[in-house]
């Protein structure tokens, strides 16, 4: 279907938020956070995705919407980035929605705060409103990127292959 | 055109020129090696048909030519001399910079390399009958240095090739720079160079290295996961799932290991730049220098390759360019006329150890320490007073620099000190040692891995933070009355008699802007660290336990923060911060701008310690007599559970940091009046009776657990009255804290203890057979 959207959708404060399914690498139940001090306010801590560290971040603190709410009970929504991907710690998850580009409105003008930077527009739905939020302005709020040289080494095969055939190598 | 072509064009062109470099040093010692000839073409006939497929022709007109003379050379129509092989690795030069700049914007640059086209042309067609206008034009600084030696071009061409300077050790030297290295097809001269290419991209792949790391990672996790199953089937009896959970331990051990093998690298990797560095720059000085590797193999972790890349460069160039003197110098001095600069690498105690050496003049210490008083960088009072080995060491400080003259090559007084800040970045340690006239070693210590670090956990309101240990000197603990005490504040900064030093104290939560810890302490714990010279006390709620840590980056919302150095995983599966050590001194301005100061109190400190003040580990020894052994060569202080001792031929040792480490048990080593059995020699006095108490004691890159009774104190101590040695094996009595005390004699007690244990040895291979 030509012009429609697949929405990642999720609940934060009293607000409805949605993030294309193609940015959203998974969800995760809620972790352990580790605080980290003298950080921003909106870095809630670090979590432990499989081995890798993610830098969480709390949409309620981001968006201006309030006290950020108790870690133990926050959902996280691994989104990908240049770089490591970032965890968005929201109230609650909502479902995959195919959303119509007919229904989508740029954000009204008294939008003001945080949020109007953060919100694309929404997307009319029957009932209520979806705020399309913009991943990429989410994630970076200041933090200059670095880009990093791509690098590659070159591996003996015997690690990668059978050890049979390192014998042949020698 | 894709960018992945270009891409594997300009990584496959990287490798093909390091090659190249190689192979024309090579040649210059071999000037008829055909089949160096044939691989050297090759390589240029490869890059230059890449860069016509790909449109590149400002390279491909480079190569061409380059090309064209190497055909001449392998039809041996003209014969290769010093002109030559300097035209083509300016050709070679040229290209790197050329593929550079396609890397970095894409298009070869803007450069203009017709004098290069123009030489590479002319060498073709009459050789270098006309040398001396060539080099003019190829290598401006060259010509003086060429005609110093030996006025005639052919005699030129002899001296520098150096094939007759000393045929005995080149092929050695030449093959070990040239062959083995990642990608050298040049194996042995008469081996089938084809099939030699072919086998080693057969038996090796290009794997990206975020890949690799994204592999770690997952290994790590599996540790986890396999920690936490091992937990859990311990405590059944099911045998269905105990062996299958003892070979998941096994598999996860191994898969772990292969996994860090893959991002080992050879340090040979780059060492393989160096003969062609060597070689410029002793051209450039007139110099004639031959270059030794040894230990090319060893292998170490690729950031740290990375790391020290640089910092190894630039001591291979002081050393030729300060180090070695021109021949007529060496002759003079009775030395051969070449000079030579050697590289070595081994493993020494869970690290690799680098040295860089030559024979060449050594360093003048009297000139040190004129010019470092001359800058001001320490006082006249400071340099009489230094040994010669701090005298040497003083080539490390800021802005300082020996070279009577600025030269193109080094001494631009930044240089030293620049390699001694990568070298500590990377947790590695930088020494100086020389021999007027002699030569001068440049020994590193370098950790195997940045991935892993041995760190010490504390906890701080609540979650735990890991200290690096490289920063970590010592741990105080004062009982709360004690605290308040000994505690004392200088206009409201507190600060810490530490033997009688002042030792400035930063309140750990109070960097974190954390609340000020609730908890109501019975103790005060100080982590006493050393951070750019100096040294701080770094209080904390608790102190944990040593752990090796897999260290991981910070992502880059949080990079600006300078009081973390990253972050780890922890067994249970938490993330704790990395404290960076630099940036709390920093931050809480222990490490201030003045950081001139801060040196010339260390070095004040160097020179009081030199003094007849020793600082030392007082402790209990057999039949509660008091001990003392000087706390320089201590390296830890631990508790063996006498459960972990095992017996290997005939002496008991422990398994200690991946070391298997021999246990020293003072009641035996010293004479007794009475004799004890081993391990009934533990008083009942130790608070445990279960653990043996252990100095960690290394000397000369060996490690023994010396078995005492109780750790007493660190004293700094002038000893005035000494008196004879009571025995064998003590240096002499002394009173300490009004106790007489043994100094112990270490070097001759593990002299002692090495040939006990070499006996105990044999008399068990006697048994066996």
């Amino acid at each position: 279907m030509a012009g429609a959207k697949q929405l990642c959708t999720f609940y934060v404060g009293e607000g409805y938020f949605g993030i294309p399914v193609q940015q959203v690498q998974e969800v995760v139940r809620p972790q352990p956070i580790t605080p980290v001090p003298l950080a921003p306010k909106v870095v809630r801590g670090l979590i432990n995705l499989r081995g890798q560290i993610l830098t969480a971040i709390d949409l309620r603190f981001r968006l201006g919407l309030g006290e950020p709410g108790d870690p133990a009970k926050l959902m996280n929504v691994v989104v990908r980035t240049d770089e490591a991907p970032v965890s968005f710690l929201v109230d609650e998850i909502g479902e995959v929605l195919h959303v119509d580009d007919d229904t989508f409105e740029s954000p009204p003008e008294t939008l003001q705060g945080d949020m109007r930077e953060l919100i694309g527009g929404t997307y009319k739905l029957e009932g209520k409103l979806l705020l399309a939020l913009s991943m990429e302005r989410t994630v970076d709020y200041g933090g200059a990127p670095t880009h990093t040289k791509e690098s590659s080494l070159t591996i003996p095969s015997c690690l990668a292959e059978s050890e049979t055939k390192s014998g042949k190598g020698m | 055109m894709s960018d992945d072509i270009v891409r594997e064009f300009l990584v496959e062109s990287a490798e093909n020129l390091d090659l190249l470099d190689r192979e024309l040093i090579h040649l210059e010692k071999e000037p008829r090696n055909r089949d160096t000839l044939a691989s050297v073409f090759r390589t240029i006939h490869t890059i230059k048909g890449t860069c016509g497929f790909l449109g590149f022709t400002k390279l491909e007109s480079v190569a061409h030519v380059g090309e064209n003379l190497l055909s001449k050379l392998r039809d041996l129509e003209i014969a290769l001399d010093p002109a030559i092989t300097t035209a083509l690795l300016q050709m070679v030069d040229a290209i790197r910079q050329m593929l550079a700049s396609v890397e970095a914007a894409g298009n070869e640059g803007e450069r203009n390399d017709q004098e290069l086209i123009k030489t590479l042309t002319r060498l073709q067609r009459q050789g270098s009958s006309d040398k001396p206008q060539v080099i003019s034009a190829a290598n401006k600084s060259a010509p003086p240095v060429e005609k110093a030696a030996a006025p005639p071009p052919e005699a030129v061409s002899r001296v520098e090739a150096k094939p007759k300077a000393k045929p005995e050790t080149k092929p050695e030297t030449v093959e070990v720079g040239a062959e083995r290295s990642d990608a050298g097809p040049q194996g042995t001269a008469d081996g089938s160079q084809q099939q030699k290419s072919g086998s080693v991209s057969d038996s090796s792949i290009r794997v990206d290295v975020v890949l690799l790391d994204k592999l770690m990672n997952l290994v790590g996790e599996l540790v986890l996961a396999r920690n936490q199953i091992l937990q859990f089937s311990n405590g059944k009896e099911d045998v269905g799932l105990l062996a299958p959970s003892q070979r998941l331990n096994l598999i996860t051990t191994e898969l772990q290991e292969g996994v860090m093998k893959t991002r080992m690298q050879p340090i040979g990797n780059i060492w393989s730049k160096f003969p062609r560095t060597v070689r410029d720059v002793a051209t450039m000085c007139g110099k004639q220098v031959r270059i030794e590797m040894e230990g090319k193999e060893t292998e170490l972790d690729k950031t740290i390759i990375e790391a020290i890349k640089d910092p190894l460069t630039h001591i291979v160039r002081n050393s030729v360019d300060h180090g070695i003197e021109t021949p007529t110098k060496r002759v003079a001095a009775g030395k051969s006329a070449e000079g030579r600069l050697s590289l070595r690498a081994y493993h020494e105690g869970g690290q690799v150890i680098i040295e860089i050496s030559d024979d060449g003049a050594g360093l003048d210490s009297e000139k040190l320490r004129r010019k470092a008083v001359e800058k001001g960088l320490i006082t006249a009072e400071q340099s009489a007073k230094m040994g010669e080995r701090e005298a040497t060491n003083l080539i490390f400080l800021p802005g300082f620099s020996t070279a009577e003259k600025v030269t193109n090559v080094s001494g631009r007084g930044v240089g030293m000190d620049v390699v001694k800040t990568n070298i500590d970045k990377i947790g590695g340690a930088v020494d100086v040692q020389s021999k007027p006239s002699a030569g001068t070693t440049v020994r590193m210590k370098i950790p195997l891995t940045l991935a892993i670090i041995p760190a010490l956990i504390v906890t701080n309101g609540g979650e735990r933070y890991a200290i690096p240990q490289i920063s970590l000197l010592e741990l105080v603990r004062l009982e709360r009355e004690d605290a308040k005490k000994r505690i004392e504040l200088i206009q409201g900064v507190p600060v810490y008699r530490l033997r009688g030093r002042l030792l400035p104290l930063v309140y750990l939560d109070r960097e974190l802007r954390a609340d000020p810890s609730t908890v109501a302490a019975d103790a005060v714990n100080i982590v006493i660290l050393q951070a750019d010279e100096r040294q701080f006390g770094l209080v904390v709620d608790g102190i944990n336990d040593t752990e090796e840590i897999v260290v991981k980056p910070l992502g880059k919302q949080l990079k600006g923060i300078e009081t973390f150095a990253g972050s780890t995983i922890m067994g249970d599966g938490r993330v704790a911060l990395i404290l960076d050590v630099l940036g709390i001194a920093q931050s809480s301005n222990v490490v201030n701008e003045v950081r001139a100061r801060a040196l010339a109190e260390k070095e004040k400190e160097l020179v009081t310690d030199q003094g007849d003040k020793q600082t030392l580990l007082l402790f209990t020894g057999p039949g509660d007599g008091h001990m003392a052994v000087a706390l320089d060569h201590v390296g830890r202080l631990e508790e063996f559970p006498i459960s972990t001792v095992e017996r290997a031929g005939g002496v008991e040792v422990v398994q200690y940091r991946g070391e298997i480490l021999p246990l020293m048990f003072l009641s035996e080593m010293l004479e007794e009046r009475r004799s004890h059995s081993r391990l009934a020699a533990t008083p009942a006095k130790t608070s445990n009776p279960d653990k043996l108490q252990g100095i960690v004691y290394s000397s000369e890159g060996k490690r023994v657990g010396l078995v005492i009774d109780r750790i007493l104190d660190i004293v700094d101590e002038s000893i005035k009255i000494k008196s004879a040695p009571s025995r064998p094996g003590v240096l002499y009595t002394a009173v300490i804290q009004g106790r007489v005390t043994e100094l112990l004699d270490m070097p001759a007690l593990l002299q002692a203890f090495e040939r006990t244990r070499v006996s105990k040895t044999t008399q068990h291979e006697r048994v066996e057979v």
